[in-house]
């Protein structure tokens, strides 16, 4: 009898070698289709525990569709998902949504968000217990969130509800943790904080990390590998293997220039599809290439702050 | 003593009826605290109400009928928890139009029905203890069918406690973790049923929301968990429900016609007096306790600095 398309048989043989080059995540020719598009074509790329992964592209590129096939929340078309140490199967997975909205008079504390994360499925009413409330801690410790824990999450500041649904994230020790737009809608102090947490919590806990982003520019002190999604198709490597012109140029299927300058990176993309909804920089580019603003923003290859 | 007679009248406590509608009050306040809570947190007030009128529905038909008008709550209560289910929930604006098009319906056939009662003539005041309740008149034989259907509300409600709380904070969070959020919320809907059900009883159809909603809305301001909100909600409902019919029992000698006002009144206004007390104790008390970050300070001081128009 066939194996269903993501169950195989050498999953098992390798639980014992996982960890070391096992990916703990791999993506094989995965396609969707939403409504008679096909939004994701014959994507494929791996993440590795212990590493950050950015999942760079436009708003529409298919990054929260393609986050949510990887979770088993949407049906694809073709292709499969592996997890390495598979054995729970999506729940080994850590989620955290994109615009997640705690209302202000929400009566849920930071501990009660987290611990819902250990336990949020389970039936019945939750016990207290002295070991609970030690891993509760130790999850808020591990994002710098413990004095937190006590304050109602719908009275927390954007970067701060942030950590608290990463701690919620991690909470079942995922060996891989999805983080859907998380740095939408946070300052730059807290964006620049949040994406140095996620790198030490992929280091220290061993975890793969996959957060998907429109701007590249905050991931690139810490990210160590690029999934680039355009037109359905993605390209994945080492961020500077990707962030050139052939390579985007053929993802794009139109000329893009990667310009190099005074240490940074511009990313500019042949002006075919105006109606497209790419936001434009400057004003007189009728005819020539522009700079994509929000979309493809400038890239500092190098971690210092822009002037 | 004298003031403790003019708060007690003599022979409350020892009042059939009097006890059975402490009971029916307290096993209704408790379940319509922890359900209430869900009910404020997702947002559902309106789907609560529109039970309301539903059950309004079942009320009126029990009426003609001649069965117990809990029966009838609780059916027809359950009939709309089922259409909503079917008509879509999946969305909330689904949710909201869903919710709009069964309620009025609802409304619509208890106004027939209520109509066929009265041209009957053997049910005079059928539309008021409908529609406005009539606690004083639960017969002590149907305190079993209470019990039953609040513990069978409180039941649901704790099984399914924790993806629900979760899926009420974001349905997303709950997916993620494998939850399946239809079946959670078909089972907070009965509970809801069940819950509005009761509270129709006490204080009638249409007011039976208030019980519901004003004491979890209360709760929700004091405390900073669910548990202890729920515990809040039902520690107030029960308060306002006994409050309401020791009043009701003392207004038997006011004016104008000394034959007692609806305890409805009285619960309905004390819910309204609590919850203003809890919005107030609760903004007091929230800028007592959270952390307030530095801007928020000295644009404090800068008020306080205007000087004597201040106090």
């Amino acid at each position: 009898m066939a194996l269903p398309p993501g169950l195989a048989l050498g999953r098992k043989e390798s639980l014992s070698s996982a960890g070391a080059g096992e990916p703990a995540l791999r993506v094989d020719g995965l396609s969707v289709r939403l409504s008679g598009r096909e939004v994701l074509h014959d994507v494929s790329f791996s993440v590795a525990a212990g590493e950050v992964t950015g999942l760079i592209g436009m708003n529409g590129a298919g990054k929260t569709t393609l986050l949510r096939a990887i979770l088993g929340l949407q049906p694809v078309s073709a292709g499969t998902v592996h997890l390495a140490r598979g054995r729970l199967g999506r729940r080994s997975i850590g989620y955290v949504p994109q615009k997640v909205v705690l209302d202000a008079d929400l009566p849920v504390r930071a501990r009660d968000l987290v611990s819902l994360g250990i336990d949020g499925r389970r039936l019945g009413l939750p016990v207290r217990s002295g070991a609970k409330n030690a891993v509760v801690d130790e999850l808020l410790r591990s994002v710098e969130a413990l004095r937190l824990a006590d304050a109602r999450v719908g009275a927390l500041s954007g970067g701060e509800q942030q950590k608290i649904l990463i701690a919620h994230a991690l909470a079942r020790r995922p060996v891989l943790l999805l983080l859907d737009e998380p740095l939408a809608n946070l300052d730059l102090p807290s964006t620049q904080e949040t994406v140095k947490l996620l790198g030490r919590i992929a280091k220290e806990q061993d975890v793969a990390v996959l957060l998907s982003a429109h701007d590249i520019n905050p991931l690139l002190p810490v990210m160590d590998r690029v999934v680039y999604l355009a037109n359905g198709r993605a390209a994945t490597g080492k961020t500077q293997d990707v962030v050139r012109s052939d390579v985007l140029s053929a993802l794009y299927g139109r000329h893009v220039d990667v310009f190099h300058a005074h240490g940074r990176v511009l990313v500019a993309v042949g002006d075919e599809h105006r109606e497209d909804g790419c936001e434009v920089v400057s004003d007189d580019c009728a005819e020539e290439p522009v700079l994509l603003g929000d979309v493809v923003p400038v890239v500092v290859l190098d971690e210092r702050e822009p002037l | 003593m004298s003031l403790l007679h003019a708060v007690f009248p003599p022979g409350i406590f020892s009042s059939g009826p009097v006890q059975a509608a402490a009971v029916v009050g307290a096993v209704v306040a408790l379940v319509c605290g922890p359900v209430g809570v869900f009910t404020v947190i997702r947002g559902q007030s309106f789907a609560g109400h529109a039970f309301a009128d539903i059950t309004a529905t079942g009320g009126s038909a029990a009426f003609l009928l001649g069965v117990s008008p809990l029966v009838g709550f609780v059916t027809l209560g359950l009939a709309g928890a089922g259409a909503m289910e079917v008509l879509g929930a999946d969305r909330r604006r689904d949710r909201d139009v869903a919710t709009g098009v069964v309620l009025g319906a609802g409304l619509g056939l208890s106004a027939l029905l209520l109509y066929l009662s009265t041209t009957t003539e053997t049910t005079t005041g059928a539309a008021v203890t409908v529609l406005f309740g009539s606690i004083f008149a639960v017969s002590s034989a149907s305190l079993p069918l209470v019990i039953g259907f609040g513990a069978l509300a409180l039941f649901l409600v704790g099984l399914v406690y924790r993806p629900l709380l979760l899926s009420s904070i974001n349905p997303e969070l709950a997916a993620a973790q494998g939850t399946r959020l239809r079946l959670v919320g078909i089972t907070y809907t009965v509970a809801l049923a069940l819950s509005v059900a009761l509270s129709a009883l006490t204080i009638g159809a249409i007011l039976s929301t208030a019980l519901l909603i004003g004491p979890a809305a209360a709760g929700l301001r004091l405390a900073r968990s669910p548990g202890r909100a729920a515990a809040w909600a039902t520690g107030i409902g029960v308060g306002v429900t006994w409050a309401g019919i020791v009043l009701a029992y003392d207004s038997y000698t006011w004016p104008p016609a000394q034959q007692g006002w609806p305890v409805s009144f009285f619960v309905v206004s004390l819910v309204l007096l609590v919850y203003v007390l809890a919005q107030l104790a609760g903004r007091s008390g929230h800028r007592a306790s959270s952390p307030t970050p530095g801007t928020d300070i000295s644009a404090r001081t800068g008020g306080t600095n205007l000087g004597p128009q201040g106090g």
